[in-house]
């Protein structure tokens, strides 16, 4: 019996993959053979940036329950560190972007670690304000950063970072992104951040040590950003602090709200879906139909929190992100 | 030195209004533990009622001031109704977002085009602005108007919460709801009390900021509301006169950093004060700390 289900499993593991690499293929050739436009293949690939950076947040909201505003400043720290690294190297080759995504990431995640340690002490409210607070000084230090390093730009923007964020990076970072979060909430340290979210005081009884927990899911989920950070600069090729404020924060709060706590699957549905329709819709309706756009969003999250607290898909997930022997 | 007491000044002004708008923070905050970021929004919408009233309708200033109040009183209240009181036994997170959802809403909302619109908008200036010169210093008749005004509200919010029974009746609230319940006090109906009261002190602040910084435009609530906020913690957030000096406090720090480091880095400040208070001592200055209990 158990190897006819792991047979099973093993064809189905093989589905994915198929399925993923076809997926990659045929859009990879509709791009080259420009059926699809730059400004989509730009709009897919920022969708998969969006994508990594909510798996980010709903690692440290909705499975660690730590609730942070200050999301887009480690997303900022992660583009602004690799646009500096990249554009200063003068780098074009885009294999080397790979320079500048760990070093967004792991600066990101520094950064994360010495914010993350004394402010995971607060809860709830408090914490989602500190990090808001974060988010507001980190900005500000980016509007002045051109004080200290003139390439950065400060408020004036950063100019001329080298465009190397192709299609496979992001595809690649959005499966390694997905099967580290995948894999990591799995484990043993993963059923320690779950617990820390469903009741702090009881998971400390049972031996939890949820600074450290809440501070790794804090550390994991800002490093994700950061990398999308970088993927992000070497899209757009210009950055300004602007993208990186509080209400782009609140983008991404969105995404995983409405896709739904702690569930990958909802995540990246709610991020393409999002990037899409707000991006996507600019071509297509009038003028004074996308003003609308932005009241229907807070209007959405708003309506999600009052009938379903947990997001659409909170909790679920597709058949493949199941891990184990999980009786489903 | 005249030019350290010429920024205090400026910097009394600023308090000022972010007192009134902390006010309301404070108060909703100390009834139903909401971070209420709608406030900024009122506020904002405060600011463009007193616009209106002041532009379009002739109104002279009490006049429009009154009418500011009250519009925003019956906002917080269609607010309060319609999106936190079905969440009122949810977590806490999700009031929050709900709340983040709510100030969203109202800042694009209002930047629809029949509506505010997106542009700034100058701010008219009820009465000619008239400087008076105390030796070196300088004071206009609008920084003693905000001044005097916010004090005057803040004097009948006091009285209003101290001596009245309603007043006893959100203290109570505040202290233990189910208490207050026990003892026969209507929660709701304090509720929207609490919201109409912080929501007109709010809709005072914005047009008294209109009148002193002559430029509004929808999303200019976010930063105020935010720095209010934060000045209702620093006081001890549920406290009335912590908001109050946290209030004063943010307004000097605020002006003070423009003197004399940068004004580009006020807001850094600003949020820097935030995260060592939140880290030093969470409950505020004037607050005490409690203990959890499990």
């Amino acid at each position: 019996m158990t190897s006819i289900s792991n047979i099973k499993k093993q064809t189905s593991k093989i589905k994915i993959i198929l399925l993923v690499i076809l997926f990659y293929i045929v859009l990879q050739l509709l791009m080259s053979a420009q059926i699809i436009n730059p400004y989509w293949q730009q709009i897919i690939c920022y969708a998969g940036v969006m994508t990594i950076s909510a798996l980010g947040l709903n690692l440290i909201y909705g499975f660690t329950g730590q609730f942070s505003l200050g999301h887009a400043a480690f997303f900022g720290i992660g583009a602004y560190t690799s646009a500096f690294i990249i554009k200063s190297a003068n780098f074009s080759n885009p294999l080397l972007l790979i320079i500048g995504l760990i070093a967004g990431c792991i600066l990101a995640g520094i950064i994360a670690l010495l914010i993350g340690l004394p402010i995971l002490r607060l809860r709830s409210d408090y914490l989602a304000i500190a990090t808001l607070g974060f988010g507001i000084i980190v900005k500000v230090l980016f509007d002045n950063a051109d004080a200290v390093f003139p390439v950065l730009g400060g408020s004036r923007g950063m100019v001329g970072i080298p465009q190397l964020t192709t299609f496979t990076w992001v595809l690649v970072i959005v499966i390694l992104a997905v099967l580290i979060l995948r894999n990591l909430i799995n484990s043993a340290p993963g059923r320690a951040l779950v617990s820390v979210r469903e009741d702090e005081i009881a998971s400390e009884a049972v031996g939890v040590n949820t600074t450290k927990y809440k501070t790794l899911g804090f550390v994991i989920g800002s490093m994700f950003a950061g990398i999308a950070g970088a993927l992000y600069a070497h899209l757009y090729a210009f950055l300004h602090p602007q993208n990186f404020d509080f209400l782009k924060s609140i983008d991404v709060l969105l995404i995983v709200v409405l896709g739904g706590m702690a569930s990958i699957s909802g995540t990246l549905i709610a991020a393409v879906v999002w990037v899409l329709i707000l991006e996507g819709l600019r071509v297509v309706l009038p003028e004074a139909v996308l003003d609308w756009r932005l009241v229907i969003y807070p209007l959405l999250l708003i309506l999600i929190m009052i009938f379903k607290p947990t997001g659409i898909f909170g909790g679920k997930e597709f058949k493949f992100l199941h891990y184990g022997d999980k009786n489903e | 030195m005249a030019y350290l007491l010429q920024q205090i000044i400026n910097g009394l002004q600023l308090g000022s209004v972010y007192a009134l708008i902390a006010l309301g923070y404070t108060l909703v905050y100390g009834i139903i533990r909401l971070i209420n970021f709608a406030h900024g929004d009122v506020f904002m919408i405060g600011a463009y009622l007193g616009f209106y009233a002041i532009l379009r309708f002739n109104l002279p200033f009490p006049v429009a001031l009154i009418f500011a109040m009250l519009g925003c009183a019956v906002i917080g209240i269609v607010i309060e109704k319609l999106a936190y009181r079905p969440l009122r036994n949810a977590p806490r997170i999700a009031c929050l977002i709900t709340a983040l959802g709510v100030s969203l809403f109202l800042e694009n909302f209002t930047s629809l085009k029949f509506l505010f619109g997106p542009n700034y908008l100058a701010y008219p200036r009820p009465f000619a602005v008239v400087n008076y010169n105390i030796g070196s210093l300088t004071i206009s008749n609008i920084q003693i108007l905000v001044f005097v005004i916010a004090i005057l509200l803040m004097i009948l919010l006091q009285i209003f919460v101290t001596k009245t029974k309603t007043g006893m009746a959100m203290r109570a609230v505040a202290y233990d709801k189910s208490t207050a319940q026990l003892m026969g006090i209507n929660i709701d109906y304090i509720i929207t009390i609490t919201f109409g009261v912080g929501s007109a002190l709010a809709g005072a602040g914005g047009v008294l900021f209109g009148i002193a910084y002559p430029q509004i435009h929808p999303f200019m609530g976010i930063m105020p509301g935010l720095k209010a906020f934060v000045a209702a913690v620093l006081g001890g957030i549920g406290i009335i006169p912590g908001a109050m000096l946290g209030a004063g406090i943010m307004g000097m720090v605020e002006v003070l950093t423009s003197a004399y480091i940068s004004s580009t880095m006020r807001d850094a400040i600003a949020f820097l004060v935030l995260l060592i208070v939140l880290l030093i001592k969470p409950a505020g200055l004037l607050g005490k700390s409690s203990i959890e209990k499990v």
